[in-house]
């Protein structure tokens, strides 16, 4: 496959960046050939986005020092426009597509077939659906965005820089999040536009997928490129991973400390959910699941299984309509019916959407860490600012949180961060039961260390711990058992010993048409 | 409770950040942390001295502070009401035609129906309030935006003003009554010495209670092991703080003491400062507003704190109502017109975010000030009422444009 001498299509020369102050790149260097696939790993904060912010002249040149080569012409680009223009083409981890709009008008969107601005739709549509049929994607061009999901969203995004006659097509995070089906029919589709000639560079935290699909690997480390990695047979994801966080890291996953594991403290009993605009559909159909003291307990299932609808809906209705079922705690049958409720029973949800549902961005890190015990820092309804301070600073110390102060603002910190104020907010509110969605998405590899020593550590207090992820691995490394769900319908249960991704897919997979 | 993670491959280990040492430092630290606030109380005192330059020094008379104090008390209380409303992610434009109603109700009570004026004013008060759940429920419960909800009230309550005075004015209140908007604090004895004796005393206690109130915050900071801001910075801020105090106490007591209309905005200033900084209601409001899914999440009654802001809204602007039409002296079909845009223009001058969960009651008083201060000032010096609006106008845009452009530079 290595295509040995050929002119590099992009060249990226001791690219250096500053920020205020901070060097976010320091003299980087990557070189892509036509035609490969290069990957681009590194921790959070490594500079990845930025190194690609620079390439696509977001950030403009002569904000930054080095050179680009790209297409054997200097890349001084001055905005994103003049490198669409020479063919770089840059899909964002957060789609840019208008909900609203059909998938015609998005490919086309900024790049109209018009006339005297006048759009000529019969062109429009059959254009569009030349390159949804490039892209294998089933659906009509007339069909709103907003009524497919997110790796059909994805396709589209594809279909709209190939409108674009892309050469180098830069991927962010392109899978993160799609489940496994998806990711798969994602990652295949660009080993096929690679076949076909184009040239792709993907940045991702998922290092099997890297393995599989890409030729060439660099990495990046605090700013600085560390190595270039051809994938072939005798390279390993621990080789990756040394080289992204500068360390060898025999384990991915803690020790799991030996300590009992009680009886069931939490249950689920025949939950059923219906989509909240789709009242015929079941989007979670008579699951019945436990939890006992100290045992951490994973759902798997693929997107659409109804993982984050059951936790949302037990947990306070925040998912759903009709929800219906029986939650039992400690054996006795209880009612949360809505999030004070649950609270009340010492349950707790912590969201797979830091941003959306997880986080106030405004706020600082005490004020976020405290938001649901407020009643615990406050007399007579009144806040005491103080105690405030000093239960987040504990919380900064234990948890590790990388951040000047406890009043520093969360919208300013890494992922990992973040997820562990939100992991804060809801250690302090002392349940008996948290449900972590997704604890570790679009985290680097050191944070996701961490957060599965704090998830181990929860369990050893005798917690009960739901884990959901997509990540199996994830699941395999951390859980005591994993129950699998497709379609809205536990579909197996899995006890440590035998759990493996094989065994978990397949379950993931029964049952569905 | 807390977990002790040990661990040990952490990734690049944790930037300690170096606790600021020399004073210095520690005073550019203070100063950084709360540049926004600081910048408002200079951008005040910067307009109100260039105004006092160019007045030849009317501007700061006490007649004419006192002027300050009566033409804005109406809408500094609107002022607190809306920035509330607004860090809760909400408008509210009902306000001036709320505040009209209420005024129209309080003549029909007291003047047609002769009823006594602390039971009116009661029952005005009581009837703001239910306004004010009667827009909650809409915008809290229903789910219905804000914007078109108060839309509609503004639009309700104007006809309904005009419909209860049936078009004409009412008017005069009794002479108790509006004694509330244009009194003062009441004379010792037979008074007429150089000061206000009355003003004075409640001065120092202010001073007083102030200067306390700092000192037991550093007190309680440095129990609790905090940095606390270097020692001559402590104390020049306690200075000016008695200083500004002191000047302004002075000025009253050199006229005819403190208005009625400030010592009740003084009071609503404490208590909603007090109750958005430090209650878990006030927090709850911030929580909603900045990300309204994540509040309800972490278990806040999201509906039940939208409700209650705009029930809270509905009292002030009750309260705003009568503090006018006692200063008129009548009830007016037009009464109230206009006001619902200054208390949302003082809101964001003061530092509240249009798209909710920032701003503070301190500001939207300071940003409240800014505009009556404008008013007063440009009108002093014979600016006509058509240039003002352009120029308040632009205030307005260049202090929240700047906000921005500061958040831009601090942000990415």
């Amino acid at each position: 496959m290595t295509v040995g001498d050929t002119a590099p299509l992009l060249e990226m020369r001791g690219i250096t960046k500053r920020f205020a102050g901070v060097t976010a790149l320091s003299e980087v260097n990557l070189a892509v050939r036509p035609g490969e696939i290069h990957a681009i790993c590194g921790e959070n904060g490594a500079g990845k986005s930025t190194l690609m912010k620079v390439l696509s002249g977001i950030y403009p040149h002569g904000s930054y020092d080095g050179e680009i080569v790209f297409d054997g012409q200097p890349g001084d680009f001055k905005d994103i426009r003049s490198s669409e223009r020479r063919g770089i083409g840059i899909i964002h981890q957060e789609l840019a597509l208008v909900p609203v709009l059909s998938i015609a008008e998005n490919i086309f969107l900024g790049n109209e077939h018009a006339s005297a601005g006048v759009i000529s739709w019969h062109e429009t549509m059959t254009d569009a659906a030349r390159l949804l049929a490039r892209v294998g994607l089933a659906e009509s061009p007339r069909t709103r965005i907003a009524d497919i999901g997110v790796g059909k969203q994805q396709l589209v995004e594809i279909a709209k820089a190939l409108s674009k006659k892309v050469k180098l097509l830069i991927l962010d995070e392109p899978t993160a999040a799609l489940n496994d089906e998806d990711s798969r029919h994602l990652l295949d589709l660009i080993v096929e536009l690679r076949d076909q000639g184009l040239t792709c560079i993907i940045i991702s935290h998922k290092l099997g997928e890297v393995m599989r699909v890409a030729d060439n690997i660099t990495i990046l480390r605090d700013g600085h490129t560390i190595e270039t990695l051809a994938v072939d047979d005798d390279l390993t994801e621990e080789h990756i991973i040394r080289g992204m966080v500068g360390r060898d890291m025999t384990d991915r996953f803690p020790e799991r400390t030996d300590h009992p594991i009680g009886e069931v403290t939490f249950a689920i009993e025949d939950w059923t959910v219906f989509h909240p605009l789709d009242q015929q559909r079941k989007v979670v159909d008579g699951v019945s699941i436990n939890v006992r003291r100290g045992e951490v307990v994973g759902l798997a299932g693929l997107m659409g299984a109804g993982r984050t609808e059951l936790a949302m809906s037990v947990f306070g209705r925040s998912y759903g309509k009709k929800a219906g079922g029986k939650v039992f705690k400690d054996g006795k049958e209880i009612r949360t019916r809505t999030v004070p409720e649950a609270i009340a029973h010492r349950i707790a949800y912590a969201t797979e959407d830091r941003k959306h549902y997880g986080l106030n961005l405004m706020d600082d890190i005490a004020r976020s860490v405290t938001l649901a015990s407020l009643p615990k820092v406050s007399r007579a309804s009144v806040i005491n600012e103080h105690e405030e301070t000093v239960v987040a600073e504990r919380f900064r110390k234990d948890m590790h949180i990388k951040a000047t102060s406890v009043r520093a603002t969360t919208g300013n910190l890494s992922g990992g961060n973040q997820q562990k104020v939100v992991l804060s907010k809801w250690i302090y509110a002392d349940p008996d039961v948290l449900i972590l969605d997704e604890p570790t998405r679009g985290i680097d590899v050191g944070a996701k260390y961490e957060i599965y020593t704090i998830i181990n550590s929860l369990a050893a207090q005798g917690k009960a711990v739901i884990v959901i992820s997509s990540e199996l691995p994830e699941l395999i490394g951390l859980c005591d058992r994993i129950y699998t769900l497709n379609e809205g319908r536990l579909t197996g249960e899995v006890a440590r010993a035998d759990a493996k991704q094989e065994t978990l897919m397949r379950y993931m997979m029964k049952g569905r048409s | 409770m807390t977990t002790t993670p040990t661990v040990s491959t952490a990734s690049s280990a944790p930037t300690p950040s170096r606790p600021p040492t020399s004073p210095g430092e520690r005073l550019r630290a203070v100063l950084q942390g709360n540049f926004r606030q600081y910048g408002m109380v200079a951008a005040l005192a910067v307009i109100v001295i260039l105004f006092q330059v160019w007045t030849s020094g009317i501007l700061l008379k006490p007649l004419n502070v006192t002027n300050i104090v009566q033409q804005n008390g109406y809408i500094l209380i609107l002022a607190i009401g809306m920035v509330i409303v607004i860090i809760s992610g909400h408008i509210d434009l009902s306000v001036g035609s709320i505040a009209g109603f209420v005024g129209a109700m309080s003549a029909v009570l007291m003047i047609r129906n002769d009823m006594p004026w602390p039971l009116a004013v009661g029952l005005c008060l009581l009837l703001g309030a239910v306004i004010g759940a009667w827009q909650g429920f809409w915008i809290a419960y229903v789910g219905i935006p804000s914007f078109i909800v108060t839309l509609a009230g503004m639009l309700v309550f104007r006809g309904a003003t005009q419909y209860l005075l049936e078009g004409q004015s009412i008017a005069p209140f009794p002479r108790s009554f509006s004694q509330v908007s244009s009194g003062f604090l009441p004379e010792l004895g037979s008074g007429g010495g150089l000061y206000h004796w009355p003003t004075v005393i409640l001065g120092v206690f202010v001073m007083a209670a102030a200067v306390w109130q700092q000192v037991r915050q550093r007190r309680t900071q440095s129990r609790y092991g905090f940095d606390v801001s270097p020692l001559g910075w402590f104390v020049f801020k306690c200075a000016a703080i008695v200083a500004a105090l002191a000047a302004f106490t002075l000025l009253l007591a050199s006229y005819r003491g403190v208005p009625v209309v400030g010592i009740i905005l003084a009071v609503a200033f404490v208590i909603y400062a007090f109750v958005m900084r430090s209650t878990v209601f006030g927090r709850q409001v911030y929580a909603v507003g900045g990300n309204e899914a994540a509040a309800r999440l972490s278990g806040v009654k999201n509906k039940r704190v939208t409700f209650l802001v705009f029930v809270n809204m509905g009292l002030l602007s009750a309260l705003a109502g009568l503090l006018f039409a006692a200063r008129l002296n009548s009830a007016t079909p037009q009464a109230g017109i206009g006001m619902e845009l200054e208390a949302i223009a003082a809101a964001f001058i003061g530092g509240a975010s249009a798209s909710g969960g920032v701003g503070t009651v301190l500001g939207a008083i300071i940003g409240g000030f800014v505009l009556g201060v404008l008013n007063n000032g440009m009108s002093l010096i014979g600016i006509g009422s058509d240039v003002q609006q352009v120029i308040k106008g632009l205030v307005l845009l260049a202090a929240v444009g700047f906000d921005i452009y500061n958040k831009k530079k601090g942000g990415s």
